[in-house]
């Protein structure tokens, strides 16, 4: 801080300060010796996956710690066909399609974004959800699709789009919906059992919007801790080290790290203006997880006319496409597999050239350990 | 000049045109060779000769720190600088779309002429092409460059294990001030756009064993490293503090999730030297700029590797496809 007065800095530098991280090691290292039996956490968010990687964090820790990477990047767990939605919908010539930055190198079964915008199909990478606004002002005569991705983090921005546009009367933009939801894969996946994790470190942005309590359930029903912590390699480790001591303690429960800006209730606002427009599916096919109930959200009945699934349904379809058959997202995704244990990783698969969605985004795990760690 | 706007007129080849040539460029390109006005110019090279050429394309044509015309001169002059020879003569040729306002040509020629003077080089010959609306973005520009070679044996194949790796400045301004302005965001950040003639020379006049030297642009530090292991067949190990990166670039690239050594730079070289002269050639570029930092060394193996101060390793990837936000 300088003068008193709160600068970007601020809000990254002393959370990546090396002393710092130093210390935390220590201190880990003292309750790690502690441990009865060896504590596999599970970071959700792709996010943190991407930290743990970039700063070397798995590097530094002691060996009875062990990270299992989560499904918590958006754009890996879309499955192969709703990303040729995106495409179709491009291709269609009175169409603008929107979507934020990351969707556009993303492959689906055949074809990606940047490849349709290529090939003259009217792509547009957004920075902010609200330049959609814009877009449609500009472009009367068109009908923007907003391609709307992300877990609860983003959510609130396509809620928030639709009050301004509802609001000014824009009656241009359409939405298609494929917002996921944080805790049913987290249920789905220690219903399976098979990843053995015993602790969690729960997303810092998702957590911010749906707010601490949203993980009781994994308290309450399966006996695991959970930490709700922040994107930066202090907070990873600061979480780390309080898991440590809730198991040494022999407590479990939910707590936060990430205080600066996350609450046990969340962001009330914002969970409210999801409800205004959105509701929550019967089901939702992930990539790799396959069919989980009541995963993600769609846009209430009443604005039927603005949903680009149902005002496309001709041209849109549904059958479920397999990943490639050499690919291990799947068992990834589940926490079953290590990118490194994929036969195709690094060689057949690249994030130039990407088989399986986990290669594709910077949050998922393929991705991270491809660039850091090969 | 009456005409705000340069019209396809100017690039017919009558009036207008010699009107443009004699009264614009002429007057602020003058030199000897060029206003004898032949079908092309006759120079004396002798000895060893470096010859480049680049493409200029930029949007927006002023920027931050710099324009258009003066990115065209260093980008030519670094790159001829970069194997340790000193510009020249120089070739320019505009292709400028119907429209462009007279003013702004005028802007960039006296920007290209103040640039010329630094790097101590003369336009020899050039070329101008007016195109209709749409055919190109406002302006772009290519020169080419010749050069004696003032330094031999400069080249991204002779770095060997043990030799050092200085960056001459903080990285990724310019990356910063193009992204910035492509995703609206204001910023007081300068773009590093500048003609580096004259730090090479100091190094060259100090007798600094430059093993190999390379401007940062496309693809920033990442890119310069990533070939240079390759060529020559090294690793390379970078201390992660050890690289100057200014706060306005990091918040930046904390902002829309860039990485600044994946950022370009136009006025920001890397450069290998054997480790004796290392600090002395710090010590010369810090003169020049005091964020200039021996950030690493050859070591033997493969790829890049970056070293955190907490004992943790990561690899630095060439970067990839377009630079797009992350989703959250």
């Amino acid at each position: 801080m300088e003068n008193g007065e709160l600068t970007l800095k601020d809000l990254y530098s002393k959370f990546r300060d090396p002393e710092t991280i130093k210390a935390l090691t220590k201190e880990i290292e003292k309750e790690a010796l502690k441990l009865k039996e060896p504590m596999k956490v599970m970071e959700i968010c792709g996010g943190h996956t991407h930290t743990i990687m970039k700063y070397g964090i798995n590097q530094i820790l002691p060996d009875n710690i062990e990270f299992i990477h989560g499904p918590g990047c958006p754009v890996c767990v879309m499955p192969k066909e709703r990303i040729d939605h995106a495409i179709i919908l491009a291709k269609q010539p009175d169409v603008i399609l929107a979507t934020l930055g990351d969707m556009i190198r993303v492959p689906g079964s055949k074809s990606s974004l940047a490849k349709a915008r290529a090939e003259e199909a009217n792509v547009v990478p957004l920075h902010s959800t609200l330049d959609v606004l814009k877009i449609a002002k500009e472009n009367p005569d068109k009908k923007v699709v907003f391609f709307a991705i992300g877990f609860e983090t983003t959510t609130p921005m396509t809620a928030a789009l639709m009050k301004r546009a509802f609001n000014e009367g824009v009656k241009n933009i359409y939405y298609h919906i494929n917002h996921v939801l944080v805790p049913p894969p987290m249920r789905a996946i220690m219903d399976g059992g098979e990843a053995k994790i015993n602790a969690f470190i729960g997303p810092s942005h998702v957590s911010v919007i749906i707010g601490a309590k949203a993980y009781e359930f994994l308290v309450k029903d399966y006996n695991t801790p959970v930490v709700v912590a922040g994107f930066e390699p202090v907070d990873v480790m600061e979480s780390i080290l309080m898991l440590l001591k809730q198991k040494n303690q022999n407590r479990c429960k939910v707590e936060i790290q990430y205080k600066r800006a996350t609450t046990y209730e969340g962001n009330v606002v914002a969970q409210k203006l999801i409800e205004e427009f959105m509701e929550v599916r019967d089901t939702f096919r992930w990539r790799g997880l396959g069919d989980i109930p009541k995963s993600a959200l769609k846009l209430k009945d009443k604005f039927l006319e603005f949903d680009a699934e149902k005002v496309w349904a001709d041209i849109l379809p549904n059958e479920p496409i397999d990943d490639h058959k050499l690919c291990i997202c799947g068992e990834i995704l589940k926490g079953l597999a290590k990118p490194n244990d994929c036969k195709v990783f690094g060689s057949a698969c690249t994030p130039s050239n990407p088989l399986g969605s986990c290669m594709v985004s910077d949050e998922g795990a393929c991705n991270a350990y491809y660039r850091y760690s090969r | 000049m009456e005409n705000k706007k340069i019209t396809l007129a100017y690039g017919g080849g009558g009036e207008e045109t010699n009107k443009l040539i004699k009264e614009l460029f002429y007057e602020n390109f003058k030199n000897d060779i060029l206003i004898k006005a032949e079908d092309a110019a006759v120079i004396n090279l002798n000895g060893k000769t470096a010859f480049t050429t680049d493409s200029f394309t930029i949007d927006p044509i002023f920027f931050n720190g710099g324009d258009i015309g003066k990115l065209s001169i260093a980008g030519t002059c670094n790159d001829l600088a970069m194997m340790g020879a000193k510009p020249e003569y120089l070739s320019i040729s505009f292709m400028i779309e119907e429209g462009l306002d007279f003013e702004d040509l005028e802007k960039i020629v006296k920007s290209i002429s103040k640039e010329l003077k630094k790097a101590d080089a003369r336009i020899v010959c050039g070329d101008t092409k007016v195109v209709p609306a749409g055919s190109v973005d406002k302006i772009f520009i290519n020169t080419s460059g010749v050069g004696s070679i003032k330094k031999e044996n400069i080249s991204a194949h002779n770095i060997k294990p043990g030799d050092k790796i200085i960056v001459s400045r903080d990285i990724g301004r310019h990356g910063s001030v193009v992204l910035a302005k492509r995703f609206g965001v204001d910023t007081d950040i300068e773009s590093d756009c500048k003609v580096l003639c004259e730090e090479v020379n100091a190094l060259i006049e100090a007798g600094i064993d430059i093993k190999a030297m390379r401007d940062a642009t496309r693809g920033g530090l990442s890119a310069v490293l990533n070939e240079w292991a390759e060529a020559s067949n090294v690793a390379i190990e970078i201390e992660e503090e050890k690289i100057p990166i200014s706060d306005e670039v990091k918040g930046l690239c904390e902002i829309f999730g860039f990485e600044p050594m994946d950022l370009a730079n136009e006025g920001t070289f890397i450069l290998a030297v054997e480790n004796k002269g290392a600090k002395k050639a710090e010590e010369i570029l810090k003169k020049f700029n005091n964020n200039a930092s021996i950030i690493g060394e050859a070591i033997e193996g493969k790829k890049v590797i970056l070293k955190t101060s907490y004992g943790s390793k990561r690899y630095i990837d060439l970067p990839k496809g377009e630079l797009l936000p992350r989703i959250c």
